[in-house]
């Protein structure tokens, strides 16, 4: 079936000083826009509204493939966004390739459709995330996965996949949803967790799966300290977690005990590394 | 000065006995005058307020507004603000958060519901600065607070050895020193206890170490408030509060103070009232809801409304607010330490963000962020026993409509428990969303009352400045009044109350919402930011008494960790400040 794409690319015009808040940019609101509409659409730059056209050239065009999904946008960044901050942020459906890298708050509350980031992102990454992809090859800041400050209700659905590291508090009271991490993770990865699966190829620091009390997390690396509320639980070769991913002989634990009577938290972690 | 006509409108002003009558609002200088001259009316603003409600502005006698608690539950929930942003427009502030706004959004929101006057619930006097500054900064409303005083060891010591003199006179000074409206009492003898882990569960267990009981502050209290002569009565928060069983407890408390006769000696002027504006009452109890508990555990949890409603039925001493629940997300703040304490154990899993403090000599407080759900058996009970205390409640002059922002809910639901009132199928449609112990453990299934839009304002304003002691210039239309008024989009003549969710609508957004004769609210819109008056009490007192109490608060003055002279809230934290002067010489004569 021949479908019409409407492409979307942003090439920066130059360095940006103030950090720039751009949930703009996004396939649900480029939507049915024009060049010359999307370039009008404003952004805050500290406290002035600023057209996006301002920091990008803005090239939109519609391109006949086969396939589904008619009516896709599919942006382009060419370059360095890491001074952009909430790109894709609530997006639905549709496509974002940023070639450089992203600020904060990319893909925060995002739904669907699909963030691919060639290089870093900054925190809060996928922040309460419900649906769609989200995949970093680089590395991530803390709070990727995670809830909102002060809140315990962050990830519910989809994907996050980082090819490089990530820091602090991925996954922060996620309740859905699968995070893997390729690299490195730092405190507290899961801290809070009800349900979902965390995986970490690398090594964590601690507080792996702090106050979980649902969800999986599996480290393949080495806790550097192990939180104390977890009860061993014997050991299971293979575990079915995710898709396939986690492969092996893992010792297996329950918790974290030490915010219920009753946790329904799993931690695997490399028998070998045990 | 403002001077203005509004023309045409259904007029429900109860303290003046007008029931909806089509008759035209005078505010000149931005009083509510008789008529105006005809050079007045040529020079007049006009607003046409045909096929609408007009009422007296909005008053709240009780909501957390303003203070060291109500900022703790900002400061503990980022969460509560994200989603909730008001931006800033050419003349007013962008502010933010749901639960616990900041204070401008929180005046503005006020004021676009059509409310011109809020008085915070419980001011510490340790945090009275704190608490004067937030209200300096919240925009558009006139405010007071009520000072909290239940649980100080001053008059613990006083009331426990019988010193009611000396306990006046104490008081006294503290309202002067903290520039406070009325008296407060929370968990009497309890908040005290709760230093020590403890807490009392009934009317006559003496404290630890100043071995006074519940009883002897409640009515020691109450006593000294009408040997003063204060525009409120005392304002209880009545001990044992979400406890289930409570509402027994709850009676035997409203009944201490029913040998208390009110006498208001107010040096003010009193604007003109068909009705009598001084206040009946010798207790007003807070937040009903939560101290309306039946039962005797949270497995057989029902409510203990009707219990309570029969007595208030028959005593003529006491005023209630209801406190309701209106389901959502909500921010428990409070002087009752303890309380918070039992809830953040309540609440479940482990881990939950609360805080709580104690207040040196004088109090506690505690704050929990905490959600009521339709689907929860308790929080459907809860919004049940809410409504009842309204609506089993005869004389609406004994009743006033809160949530006890931010507890129950958010002032902001106000006219979502409005609706609930006026209208029995509002009620059914949420019971059937709802817990089906919402109904079947309360008796609210069996209300037909659907309250009138002059019980509505009797609720919202009328009685509630009435209760509060603000009768002479709040909550009424009559010649000299605060030219306070709100005009809702509701023509009377075509009123449904099937239709609750226009009911929502239209006390969601005043089409005007007036302040001292000015248009300060728009549809919704904020188009005029008056500094709002602080009002607060100056009562007079022996000066020998109050050199011999000056005495005893110097000894025990060792104990605070600030210095004497950092105590009073200095004159400047005020903005229009309006003192009342109260038990003064030509006052005594006059009362009543």
């Amino acid at each position: 079936m021949i479908v019409l794409i409407r492409k979307i690319r942003l090439t920066p015009k130059g360095e940006i000083d103030i950090m720039v808040e751009a949930e703009i940019i996004s396939p649900d609101s480029f939507a049915g826009k024009s060049e010359a509409e999307l370039c009008e659409l404003s952004v805050w730059q500290g406290p002035r509204q600023v057209p996006l056209g301002e920091f990008f050239e803005v090239e939109a065009w519609d391109e006949e493939t086969t396939g589904d999904g008619d009516g896709t946008v599919d942006i382009l960044i060419d370059g360095d966004a890491s001074r952009i901050k909430r790109i894709g942020q609530r997006m639905t459906s549709g496509r974002i390739e940023i070639l450089g890298s992203a600020g904060m708050h990319l893909g925060s509350e995002m739904a669907g459709g699909e963030i691919l980031v060639r290089r870093d992102a900054g925190p809060w990454a996928g922040m309460n995330m419900s649906g769609g992809l989200l995949e970093v090859f680089g590395d991530v800041g803390d709070h990727a996965g995670s809830a909102y400050r002060g809140s315990w209700r962050g990830m519910s659905g989809g994907n996050i996949l980082v090819r490089g590291n990530a820091r602090s508090q991925v996954g922060g009271g996620m309740s859905g949803g699968e995070i893997l991490v390729q690299g490195s993770v730092e405190n507290f990865c899961g801290i809070r967790q009800s349900g979902g699966l965390i995986v970490v190829e690398g090594d964590a620091v601690r507080g792996v799966g702090a106050e979980m009390i649902g969800g999986s997390i599996a480290v393949l690396g080495e806790i550097h300290q192990f939180t104390p509320g977890f009860v061993a639980a014997g050991t299971e070769r293979d575990p079915a977690l995710g898709e396939g991913k986690v492969e092996g002989e893992f010792a297996k634990f329950l918790g974290d005990y030490a915010i219920s009577k009753n946790p329904k938290g799993v931690l695997f972690v490399k028998e070998a590394v045990v | 000065m403002p001077t203005m006509v509004i023309k045409n409108g259904s007029v429900f002003d109860p303290l003046n006995g007008i029931d909806g009558e089509v008759i035209d609002v005078f505010i000149k200088d931005g009083k509510v005058a008789k008529d105006l001259s005809s050079a007045d009316l040529a020079r007049a603003e006009v607003i046409d307020a045909r096929g609408k409600t007009v009422m007296p502005g909005g008053v709240d006698s009780h909501a957390h507004v303003a203070g060291a608690k109500v900022n703790a539950g900002r400061l503990m929930r980022p969460e509560d603000h994200i989603g909730s942003v008001r931006q800033r427009t050419g003349i007013s502030h962008s502010g933010s958060g749901y639960t616990v706004p900041s204070v401008y959004k929180q005046g503005y929101d006020y004021s676009t519901m059509g409310y011109t006057t809020v008085f915070e619930a419980a001011m510490p006097p340790l945090e009275a600065r704190h608490t004067h500054e937030e209200m300096r900064s919240t925009p558009m409303l006139d405010m007071g607070a009520y000072l909290v005083l239940g649980n100080n060891w001053f008059l613990m010591r006083y009331l426990h050895e019988g010193e009611i003199d000396k306990a006046a006179a104490y008081v006294a000074w503290m309202m002067k020193t903290h520039k406070a409206y009325g008296i407060k009492c929370v968990n009497p003898a309890g908040v005290e206890n709760w230093g020590w882990g403890k807490n009392v569960h009934s009317l006559d267990e003496p404290n630890i170490h100043f071995e006074v009981t519940a009883r002897e502050v409640i009515r020691g209290l109450a006593e000294v408030n009408e040997r003063l002569g204060m525009p409120i009565s005392l304002h209880l928060h009545a001990n044992n509060l979400g406890h289930p069983g409570n509402a027994e407890i709850t009676k035997e408390s409203l009944a201490v103070t029913a040998g208390v006769s009110p006498y208001q000696k107010m040096g003010v002027e009193w604007a003109e009232t068909r009705m009598d504006p001084h206040r009946a009452q010798s207790v007003y109890l807070a937040h009903a809801q939560f101290n309306a508990f039946g039962g005797t555990s949270w497995r057989d949890f029902e409510s203990g409304a009707e219990v309570l409603a029969k007595y208030v039925n028959r005593a003529d001493h006491v005023v209630i607010d209801n406190g309701a629940v209106p389901f959502g997300p909500a921010t428990c703040m409070t002087g009752d330490g303890p309380s918070i304490h039992d809830l953040y154990v309540l609440a479940g899993i482990g881990g939950q963000k609360w805080s709580n403090t104690d207040v040196e000599l004088e109090c506690g407080s505690g704050v929990i962020p905490f959600t009521y759900l339709k689907g929860n058996p308790i929080s459907a009970i809860q919004w049940a026993i809410g409504l009842e205390m309204l609506l089993l409640v005869d004389d609406p002059w004994k009743t006033i409509m809160t949530t006890d922002h931010p507890n129950g809910g958010v002032f902001t639901q106000y006219p979502q428990v409005i609706a609930w009132l006026m209208s029995r199928r509002a009620r059914d449609a949420t019971a059937a969303e709802c817990h089906k112990w919402g109904y079947d453990r309360s008796t609210l299934g069996g209300v037909e009352r659907e309250m009138s839009l002059f019980e509505i304002a009797i609720l919202t304003r009328a009685n509630t400045s009435r209760t509060i002691g603000m009768a002479h210039r709040k909550g009424h239309l009559g010649a000299g009044a605060d030219g306070d008024v709100a005009i809702y989009n509701i023509d009377p003549e075509r009123f449904n109350p099937d239709d609750y969710a226009e009911i929502v609508r239209a006390f969601g957004k005043a089409d005007f919402t007036i302040k001292d004769g000015m248009i300060v609210a728009r549809q919704g819109e904020v188009v005029a930011v008056p500094d709002g008056r602080r009002y607060y009490c100056e009562p007079k007192v022996d000066e020998g008494l109050t050199r011999d109490v000056m005495v005893d608060v110097k000894e025990w003055f060792k104990y605070y960790t600030i210095g004497f002279a950092n105590y009073p809230v200095p004159d400047k934290y005020l903005r229009n400040p309006v003192p009342i002067v109260v038990n003064g010489p030509a006052e005594a004569q006059e009362g009543r």
